[in-house]
């Protein structure tokens, strides 16, 4: 079969699977959330938590819950990883030192998975598998509760109730993530990922030489890390690692659960605001701006544009044979659409137009359709700015979904709309003057530029994904970036809670004739020229430096 | 707007770029701190570029100040005439014993009793406690004809500065000086107590978010050049930042909403805050009081219906001569109809005798000189003075339909001269007119999402029928205050922003409580101090004008907004590839619109960012065009005028000027 036909095959057969799973798994999580039964195995774990599971918290204590929670996780992970060396199951591996601890601890919290080490002879078992996996269950958990929240903010009348932190998280943590990812770790093992707990084994090569080749826990991680939207991979080279992500079925199912909850929560959200066809409206504005994308990757990486691929045949530079252009460009798209962050080829390898595709699907604001929840919180706040300045063009004060948006709102939402550019630009405005970030530098020139660019944006969005090329252990890096992690991360969510909160205490304004409709396609398509807008104006000067000067030399 | 206001106000302008003044508009205060930073490095390096650039970022400054100095201009020139009515009074103040004291009207405390006769002034404002007078208040509502104003009641509310021109009156003083409704008027056509309402605070942010993300990407572009070995000198960054901040509508922002007010006073509506302008534009339900609101307030004549077999000419020529001589609204009705139904013009023949409407016969009707007796009045009135005891059937079958849909069935009969019975002719249909055109602004009012209540208080049947000519959504019939401030907080519960007009005391606790209270300028003082608007011409009819200027305001700054945001795509396709092209030439594939060189395109781009702003002052004046239609389609419509056109236009603003500047200076630049 050729590249082409086994690439579009495979997206078609994506596209059937996300709509087969679509409506069961929206209703399902909404159901989920909503339900006031809890489970016999949930009962004990609120006991043991000392918390009481049928109380709703105001917007504060709902905040002070996921930052309490989440500070608790970072502390919990980091010591983890400094000490792993005493613990069962480390495979002789010593602790990470601590600029590199917190950089990790601070990635896996923020569900960004940003990875300044290499999995196989830095870590343990332990650690990978009490650490940072269970931080890839909560930390998506975490983003579809703030998600939620949000939501309620919608759906209350003059309340200050967003539900239950504790409720939410381990409601989505357990009866939505865990049976998914145990089916899609089984699915993965049965298309050939490894999951073992054997030791290491050194094997003779051809040429004489001698090599280490680690097994591990994989698949059961692997799962999580694509369906959590987290990417962190087991090994180093992520899922272009045969052990990972071994051939084109394993490849579909892990694309599949990269995109399986972002594209569900969207009927979560039209099925709990009682408003499907909002639900759809979001989703079409998402996929919309993923197809485009997409279009866009796979125009660049198939054929052989530049001067060496067409000498080479192919853009294959960076690529895994067993993929190829096609499913390469798919993955690429759909782990920095979403903020997965996981690889299965080097995206420093991308040709110039490609690479800077992906880049600004991150620079999007991690929306189309973005990690678990924040994609959802995400696209509703670019919502509000939408239906901010259309709703003056209409004439009336601003509203979405039956609430106003009031300088209360709007200052929440610039707020949110103003913190990742701020640490992106910063980032890289301070990291591209210093002489040793030349020097950490994979290539000159642009490229270089890129690369520095593409790590402050993978940071700050929560993805996680690298380059490549530059070298970011110097802990003036790991630093930076643990810093536009944790800030990316957390200050917007204050400020959505903030808003959810501002939302929720507001009464309902009724539906007239002269209400904005926002679940029309014209509405859909103003969503997805804001989005557009928005990020072209904040970043053209950057992308025209790195991508744009690439490519247009 | 014409060019000698604009340089008439230029002036006023430049005294506005007083830095505490600037300091409440952020965007623009970044461009005043742009200029004088411009300045200075185009003093350290003087060039035709260094030098074009700081004059132009001063001019974005000016142009933006310009903008709200004409819109306060048009406010100022009415204040004027205003402050001529506050001249200074000597007021003849009643002492509690009775004598009269002559006293500076500023002196007067609230409670003070004055004297004003004929061709005095009131010295202020206050509520007549005796006496009537015809008042000619045009100093404040420029309407010549003098309105009665008398002693207790709904028309006791005088207002300072106004004229009294016959007879006279004591008025107890409710105003203290200096907060009367004139110099209320004064501040607020002025502008002087403006404040940021709600929807500009909100826009503000954005904007200023806005304003804060392009400093960010322009602070952090001077390493990022650096690094591309292109260093970019502080001016270029400065003339960058400038044109891509919302200049536009941050210029237009304060000129949109003092002009919006602007419009409210000319059509002779003076709104106490700018929130209850907005808030007019957010109306959900609309109060409309029946009587000379829908309807004209009195029963009018519309059909003759005669009885069977009878000649229909017979019945309308007795119909209009039983009212020639009815001096009553409803009898010069019926002698209207009669003609435009084709009855001869003539006179009321000799003899013949009037008999008025009594209250105890119920009939009025007139008797002519030979002896023949005609009458007119309600049907049980009619039958008794005939000495019948039932209507012929064709009469009483209308009669009952008239009654059924609210009207008034007026029944005519005749007696003849020589004694004999008397025949029922038939009946006259009178009902209560509703005003040509409102059934349709009601449509549109429907199709802008506004719900229209009638309020009356007739009865059900009489109300409903006139509803459903009208085409209102919902009646408040037999409505008593305060079933009205039920509806009101009913709707209000249900997220509805409510408007209602009013003028008697007893509406003053409802006024207070809508959104948008509009109170009649000849209503009680209670009503005026309740009421967030007042109509000068006290025509009720008005809040749905005042509801589109509110919608009006608002599509502007949106429309303003969108335009501005868009304006700064073309802006980066003129100046990214100027900035680096030396260091990568392939970005000169960006420069789309071929500009002359580096420097040429910067400054086209500046120079455009600064003339936008004054192309664009008349329309932030007159608003952009309200059509009514969904909000759909006036999405649609604003999004592809000023989205699309927002786009497009300074790709070729800047391209003629780019043209013009390399004709002119090609050498310089």
């Amino acid at each position: 079969m050729s590249d082409g036909l086994a690439g579009a095959l495979s997206l078609l057969a994506l596209v059937a699977l996300l709509a087969l799973a679509y409506r069961p798994l929206g209703d399902y999580i909404a159901r989920t959330l909503e339900s006031p039964r809890h489970s016999r195995v949930e009962r004990p774990l609120y006991r043991l938590a000392g918390v009481n599971p049928d109380a709703t918290q105001s917007t504060r204590s709902y905040a002070l819950a996921v930052v309490g929670f989440s500070v608790v996780s970072l502390l919990l992970l980091y010591v983890l990883l400094v000490a792993q060396s005493a613990l069962p199951y480390s495979r002789g591996m010593g602790g990470m030192p601590w600029d590199m601890a917190l950089n990790t601890a601070v990635s896996f919290v923020t569900n960004t998975n940003w990875q300044s080490y290499a999995g196989e002879s830095t870590l343990g078992w332990t650690a990978q598998a009490a650490g940072l996996a269970v931080q890839n269950f909560v930390s998506a958990a975490v983003g579809i509760a703030v998600a939620v929240a949000l939501i309620r903010g919608f759906t209350r009348d003059r309340s200050d109730q967003l539900g239950n932190f504790w409720v939410d998280l381990v409601r989505v943590s357990l009866r939505v993530l865990l049976p998914i990812a145990f089916v899609g770790a089984v699915l993965l093992v049965v298309v050939g990922t490894v999951q073992s707990f054997g030791a290491d084994q050194v094997v003779d090569t051809v040429t004489g030489g001698q090599q280490t080749i680690t097994t591990g826990p994989v698949a059961s991680q692997e799962a999580i890390k694509e369906l959590g939207t987290n990417g962190g991979g087991f090994f180093n080279a992520n899922s272009a690692h045969p052990f990972e992500n071994p051939n084109g079925f394993s490849n579909l199912l892990e694309i599949f659960l990269i995109l399986l909850i972002p594209v569900a929560l969207t009927r979560t959200l039209g099925t709990m605001l009682g408003n499907r066809r909002q639900g759809y409206a979001v989703l079409a504005a998402m996929g919309a701006l993923f197809v485009t994308s997409l279009a866009v990757t796979t125009w660049a990486e198939v054929g052989a544009h530049g001067q060496s691929a067409q000498a080479a045949g192919a853009a294959m530079e960076g690529k895994e044979t067993r993929f190829g252009e096609w499913a390469s460009a798919l993955f690429a798209t759909a782990t920095t659409g979403t903020s997965t962050g996981a690889v299965n080829a080097a995206h420093d390898s991308l040709t110039p137009t490609g690479g800077g595709a992906v880049l600004v699907n991150m620079m999007l604001g991690e929306v189309a359709p973005g990690g678990v929840g924040a994609g959802i919180y995400g696209i509703l706040v670019m919502a509000i700015l939408a239906v901010f300045v259309a709703g003056l063009m209409v004439g009336r004060t601003p509203e979405l979904l039956g609430k106003k948006i009031r300088s209360t709102e709007m200052r929440y939402v610039a707020l949110y709309t103003l913190t990742t550019p701020a640490l992106v630009l910063v980032g890289v405005g301070i990291a591209i003057g210093l002489p040793s970030t030349a020097a950490a530098m994979g290539n000159p020139g642009g490229h270089g530029f890129s690369e520095v660019v593409y790590a402050f944006t993978s940071a700050a969005n929560n993805n996680g994904s690298a380059f490549g090329g530059i070298t970011v252990t110097s802990t003036f890096f790991q630093l930076m970036l643990a810093a536009a992690m944790l800030l990316g991360r957390f200050v917007p969510i204050l400020f959505v809670l903030a808003l959810a909160g501002s939302l929720a205490r507001q009464g309902k304004v009724p539906e007239t004739t002269g209400t904005l409709p926002t679940h029309t396609p014209l509405f859909a398509g103003l969503l997805v020229g804001v989005v557009l807008v928005m990020t072209g104006l904040t970043y053209f000067p950057a992308l025209a430096l790195g991508p744009i000067a690439e490519a247009l030399a | 707007m014409t060019l000698s206001q604009l340089v008439s106000q230029a002036p006023t302008a430049l005294a506005k770029l007083d830095p505490r003044h600037m300091w409440h508009n952020p965007v623009m205060f970044v461009v005043l701190v742009g200029s004088v930073l411009t300045t200075v490095l185009a003093l350290a390096d003087p060039g035709f570029f260094t030098i074009a650039i700081a004059v132009w970022l001063w001019l974005t400054v000016i142009f933006g100040n310009l903008a709200e100095a004409v819109a306060e201009g048009r406010g100022k020139a009415q204040a004027a005439s205003l402050r001529a009515a506050r001249k200074d009074t000597v007021a003849r103040r009643l002492d509690r014993d009775g004598t009269e004291t002559e006293v500076p009207g500023t002196d007067l405390a609230i409670g003070d009793r004055v004297v004003v006769a004929a061709g005095e002034v009131i010295p202020g404002d206050g509520d007549v406690v005796e006496g009537i007078a015809s008042v000619d208040e045009s100093a404040i509502t420029g309407e010549s004809a003098p309105v009665i104003r008398e002693a207790g009641g709904d028309r006791s509310a005088v207002t300072g500065g106004t004229t009294v021109l016959s007879d006279r009156i004591v008025v107890r003083i409710t105003a203290a000086p200096g907060s009367t409704f004139l110099d209320t008027m004064i501040a607020l056509v002025e502008g002087t107590s403006r404040r940021k309402t709600p929807n500009e605070n909100a826009l503000t942010i954005l904007l200023s978010s806005l304003t804060i993300v392009f400093l960010l990407a322009v602070a952090t572009l001077a390493p990022m050049a650096d690094y591309a070995g292109a260093p970019q000198r502080t001016l270029v960054l400065v003339a960058l930042l400038v044109c891509l901040i919302p200049t536009t509508i941050g210029a237009l922002l304060s000129a949109i909403g003092i002009a919006g007010m602007d419009r409210l006073v000319r059509v002779n509506v003076l709104a106490m805050s700018g929130r209850a302008v907005e808030a007019a534009g957010d109306v959900g339900t609309l109060l409309l009081d029946k009587t000379g609101t829908i309807t004209y307030g009195n029963r009018r004549a519309t059909s003759f219906v005669p009885q069977a077999g009878l000649d229909p000419e017979v019945l309308r020529d007795t119909a209009r001569l039983s009212s020639l001589a009815d001096p009553t609204p409803e009898g010069r009705s019926i002698v209207e109809l009669a003609l435009t139904q084709g009855a001869p013009d003539v006179p009321l023949p000799v003899g013949a005798q009037i008999v008025e409407f009594s209250a105890s016969t119920r009939m009025s009707g007139v008797d002519l000189a030979d002896g023949t007796v005609v009458r007119k009045g309600a049907w049980s009135a009619v039958l008794a003075w005939l000495d019948q005891t039932a209507l012929p059937p064709s009469v009483e079958s209308a009669v009952e339909r008239i009654s059924a849909d609210g009207g008034t069935p007026l029944v005519v009969a005749v007696r003849p001269a020589h004694g004999g019975a008397g025949q029922v002719l038939g009946v006259i249909h009178l009902k209560d007119v509703v005003k040509p055109g409102m059934a349709e602004r009601f449509a549109e009012l429907r199709r802008m999402g506004i719900r229209t209540v009638m309020v009356t208080g007739d009865n059900a049947v009489t109300a409903k029928a006139i509803a459903a000519e009208a085409g209102v959504d919902d009646v408040l019939a037999e409505a008593t205050p305060e079933e009205k401030m039920a509806y009101i907080r009913q709707e209000q519960a249900g997220g509805r922003l409510v408007a209602m007009t009013g003028d008697g005391t007893n509406d003053a606790p409802a006024l207070a409580a809508a959104d948008v209270g509009v109170a009649m300028s000849s209503g009680t003082s209670a009503a005026k101090e309740a009421g967030n608007m007042v109509d000068l011409d006290s025509d009720p009819t008005k809040l749905i004008d005042i509801v589109e200027i509110g919608k009006q305001l608002l599509i502007t700054r949106g429309a303003l907004t969108t335009f501005s945001v868009a304006n700064d795509v073309a802006k980066y396709f003129a100046i990214i590839p100027a900035m680096f092209v030396a260091a990568y030439p392939g970005l000169e594939s960006l420069n789309v619109m071929r500009l002359h060189s580096p420097e040429s395109a910067i400054l086209s781009a500046v120079v455009f960012n600064a003339l936008i702003i004054v192309a664009l002052i008349p329309l932030s004046l007159k608003g952009v065009k309200y059509r009514v239609t969904s909000a759909a389609g006036l999405l649609r419509r604003n999004l592809l005028v000023y989205g699309l056109g927002g786009l497009v236009a300074p790709f070729v603003g800047i391209k003629i000027i780019d043209l013009l500047l390399s004709t002119l200076f090609g050498s310089a630049l």
